[in-house]
């Protein structure tokens, strides 16, 4: 019969199934072909020479090594900002906070480049000053401490937002009450505050822990100089010396990657067990000390740690840009703009990388916003358990380390596409197409989140209105959303502008990113030509962190994710 | 128009209990009824299956020749041709008030001067066209209400439905709303369906009152009757206040039961040997000096007179009202003109 519908479901029929569709080509595709080519590489006794290979093993122990201590680091930076940022009266919360984050968006390879302008014997900016260490001293950030420093560094931010994120939901009433039984702040911080927030903690700690065992940047930056590779270096350089068997040692790199982060993720899972305090009561209005005299002492503390971290790198960078020649010392009458329009007006590839980066970001953007529109709408609307596999399974790319996406993609496109007969490995297609698998989640969330928080009626009356899907998607639903979709595309834009763990492997001529530009000047030896791109992406990061701020009173809580 | 026609429906939502269980209601053409239950009975499933968000997953639902749905095909909610006032009242807030209310039309692709004639109507119809081209935002809660029900108005729909419309609103809003809806459903002539737990809005509203409890239909009637001849202990404890005691069973087959028959019974005599539940409206309990013996136990002062709770000697409870003032632990005397055998 005519304009009857199954039962069931009143959305349309093919929706949920294009969902699937794209969930199978994005991540169980990929994923599936990582595990295979794995196996078969154990299965054809190449496994022997791989596990046998020593260069395997320690890199799997400098992985492991600065990875925890570089935890260690973050969740001491990220606890002491998230304790005091969020429970204390400390001015300028809004400011610091906006700042802490910051590192977290620049891209790895910028901190380190940042770092390494900033320490060391060539270091442009202590010259300038007049204090580095004389010419031969060892760079110290070449060093299983300075890959784990920079780790900390990099993903502090990681560990402040996810303990940030338990502390809001404290409840004040339970502060207080604690306080009327007649704790000190002291002792109410220990016994109550501490106890609650501990999930956010180790939730911090297992973030930051995948994060630092997928990170690319900073130990290539850092620890192929100094002969140190970890696991996705390791990756990288068997694919720059490419034989016949580099798909299978990769997979079974890949996979020890993915076996660790998994490993950390269950460590959280047993440490989280019996922990889900669910708070009761009034939440909303978080619990604020009072600090008194020692805002004087913490105070001080936030902003010399938040120069180190942000402003000195930044000038070192500033300074490495603008020094004319390696070695020359930088004073206003040696400063030049040379290496700015080097990389801006003269230098193809860099132009190259951003017409690549600004398109790939732009398309990725875009492309995940119409899928993240319908995906969030089916998946708000459904709630048996096929649409929470399906919530699952977008989530896993994004919480493996980019190296990983990255091989799974070539192992999958390597040979051309069947029935159409197209390679796309070596096309900017690969890269799009590992972007839109790695950052679902990302684009993901804060439509969701605008989704739960938009009333189901306001779709319903325009159904009982006779208004058909598409029409109340466009007159009803999109503009609804809008904010938080405007949000996603700007979330997405900033982390897939600033990629390189994904395209490092994937570029070839013609198809460099912003990423791999850097990382390339800077191999090269043209370290101020790698400075000033990098000052120039910096301060493209700040601007569209600037435009989220602007656009954060109109958008629903949680979408920017340094906001209150 | 035509009748509204549901034929043993039920709809199971695979949590282990039906929502609503073999549910069949005839609504006839240009009827209010009130679906009338405490919260979780079903009432508001049933209401999303008349308009089209559930399916049922068994029986069916007509309009007048019409199938609207049945266990194997549903037509969708855009295809039926009928309004809905939703409790949160679903104002559209990126719209004027005028667009709100006039969408239903835009989707039909009526535009111009006919549009603009239908919208100015249905706003006039709620003493709304000052308020044209605000934001949803900016009006009180009776006035959204009031454009909820002019979006209904609009496109003259087959069925109007109404999920707690009132809920939210304060005593007076509330009296000035049913006055609007009934005076709505006077003048368009539209089959409504009412979702209430309130059953004085059930009762000021209705033409017919559906009461229903754990996803079951208890009792179909209008207002008048379901209060008089109510059937059953959950719909004489439901619907009006009083008291329903357990009492021997009154000779053969009366229902109604005066003085002289109940009298007996309170006193334990004759009758049969078997029990029944007796209802006793609270203001068929008369206070004088002769009749049952009663303690006070409590006692509610209401403005226009005292409510009170009265314990018998057997420690059942009956409900009275009072003029004269009254203290716990006053021994009373009352007389029932009136029960009912549930």
């Amino acid at each position: 019969m005519y304009g009857y519908v199954r039962p069931g479901n009143s959305q349309p029929v093919w929706l949920f199934p294009f969902i699937v569709l794209i969930v199978l080509i994005l991540s169980v595709l990929p994923l599936a072909r990582l595990a295979m080519t794995g196996v078969a590489a154990l299965a054809n006794g190449g496994a022997i020479a791989v596990l046998s290979d020593p260069a395997l093993w320690s890199a799997t122990y400098y992985t492991l090594v600065t990875a925890v201590l570089g935890t260690i680091i973050s969740l001491a930076i990220g606890c002491t900002f998230a304790f005091l940022l969020t429970l204390t009266d400390i001015r300028a919360k809004g400011l610091i906070s906006f700042l802490f984050v910051l590192p977290m968006m620049i891209p790895p390879q910028v901190t380190a480049l940042a770092w390494v302008q900033m320490s060391g014997p060539s270091s442009p900016l202590l010259k300038a000053l007049h204090i580095a260490p004389p010419l031969g001293s060892p760079q110290p950030l070449y060093s299983i401490g300075g890959i784990a420093l920079l780790y900390g560094v990099q993903h502090a931010p990681l560990v402040y937002l996810a303990l940030r994120a338990s502390l809001m939901s404290l409840p004040r009433d339970g502060v207080e009450a604690a306080r009327l039984s007649g704790a000190s702040s002291f002792r109410v911080f220990r016994d109550i505050i501490l106890p609650l927030s501990l999930p956010g903690i180790i939730a911090g700690a297992a973030i930051s822990f995948v994060s630092c065992t997928g990170n690319f940047g900073i130990p290539a930056i850092l620890g192929i100089p100094a002969s140190i590779y970890t696991l996705p270096t390791l990756i990288f350089t068997k694919f720059s010396a490419f034989t016949s068997r580099t798909f299978g040692d990769v997979a079974l790199l890949s996979a020890i990657i993915a076996i660790i982060s998994v490993a950390g993720l269950a460590i959280q899972d047993r440490a989280l067990r019996g922990r889900d305090y669910r708070v009761l009561g009034l939440s909303g209005a978080t619990a604020t000390f009072e600090l008194g005299y020692w805002k004087l002492l913490f105070a001080p503390v936030l902003w010399i740690v938040i120069f180190f971290m942000l402003a000195a790198p930044f000038f070192a960078l500033l300074a490495g840009a603008l020094v004319p020649a390696y070695g020359v010392p930088l004073t206003f009458k040696t400063m030049t703009f040379h290496a700015f329009s080097e990389i801006l007006f003269k230098q193809a590839v860099t132009r190259t990388a951003f017409v690549n980066s600004l398109s790939l970001a732009a398309g990725t953007a875009m492309c995940l916003l119409v899928v993240t529109v319908l995906t969030a709408y089916a998946l708000t609307r459904r709630r048996d358990v096929l649409g929470r596999v399906v919530a699952s399974v977008i989530e896993i790319p994004y919480s493996l380390p980019g190296i990983v996406v990255a091989v799974s993609f070539i192992l999958v496109f390597a040979a051309p596409i069947p029935l159409i007969n197209m390679t796309i490995y070596g096309t900017v297609w690969i890269i799009l197409i590992a972007y839109l698998s790695s950052f679902f989640a990302v684009s993901l969330k804060p439509v969701v989140s605008a989704f739960h928080q938009l009333d189901p009626a306001l779709e319903e009356a325009a159904r009982l209105s006779g208004a058909g899907f598409f029409r109340r998607l466009k007159d009803i639903i999109v503009p609804l959303i809008a904010p938080a979709a405007g949000a996603s595309v700007i979330l997405v834009f900033l982390i897939a502008c600033n990629e390189l763990t994904i395209s490092a492997l994937l570029w070839s001529a013609g198809t460099q990113t912003l990423g791999v530009a850097i990382y390339n000047l800077d191999d090269s030896g043209s370290s101020d030509l790698a400075s000033a791109l990098s000052v120039l992406v910096v301060l493209m990061v700040v601007f569209m962190m600037l435009l989220l701020e602007l656009m954060a009173k109109r958008l629903p809580k949680g979408v920017v994710p340094w906001r209150n | 128009m035509a009748k509204l026609i549901l034929n043993r429906v039920a709809k199971d939502f695979g949590t282990g209990r039906a929502a609503v269980s073999n549910l069949s209601i005839d609504v006839r053409e240009g009827g209010f009824l009130a679906l009338l239950g405490p919260s979780g009975c079903g009432k508001t499933t049933v209401l999303r299956m008349i308009a089209g968000f559930e399916t049922p997953t068994d029986g069916s639902l007509h309009l007048g020749e019409r199938l609207l749905a049945d266990a194997s095909q549903s037509l969708p909610p855009e295809k039926r041709n009928m309004a809905m006032v939703f409790q949160s009242y679903a104002l559209w807030p990126h719209m004027s008030v005028a667009d709100n209310v006039g969408y239903p039309l835009k989707v039909r692709g009526i535009s111009g001067e006919a549009y603009r004639k239908k919208v100015g109507e249905a706003l006039s119809t709620v003493r709304l066209e000052a308020y044209a081209e605000r934001r949803p935002a900016d009006l009180s809660g009776g006035q959204r209400q009031r454009v909820a029900l002019a979006r209904c108005l609009v496109t003259s729909p087959d069925v109007v439905l109404l999920d707690e419309p009132l809920a939210n609103l304060d005593r007076h809003l509330k009296q000035e709303m049913e006055e609007t809806f009934r005076e709505f459903h006077q003048r368009s002539g539209a089959t409504m369906v009412y979702v209430t737990h309130d059953q004085s809005e059930a009762m000021a509203l209705a033409t017919d009152v559906a009461v229903m409890s754990e996803g079951q239909l208890l009792q179909v009637a209008p207002p008048d009757e379901i209060y008089a001849r109510p059937e059953g202990r959950v719909v004489g404890g439901l619907i009006g206040r009083g008291a329903i005691v357990s009492l021997k069973s009154p000779d053969g087959d009366v229902r109604q039961l005066d003085w002289a028959a109940v009298e007996p019974l309170f006193a334990g005599e004759g009758g049969s040997a078997s029990r029944s539940d007796i209802l006793v409206r609270q203001e068929d309990v008369i206070l004088g000096g002769e009749g049952i013996a009663a303690t006070v136990e409590s006692v509610l002062y209401e403005g226009e007179r005292y409510a009170a709770r009265l314990r018998l000697a057997d420690g059942q409870i009956l409900r009275a009202f009072s003029r004269s003032k009254l203290a716990v632990g006053d021994e009373v005397r009352a007389v029932v003109r009136g029960a009912w055998r549930l």
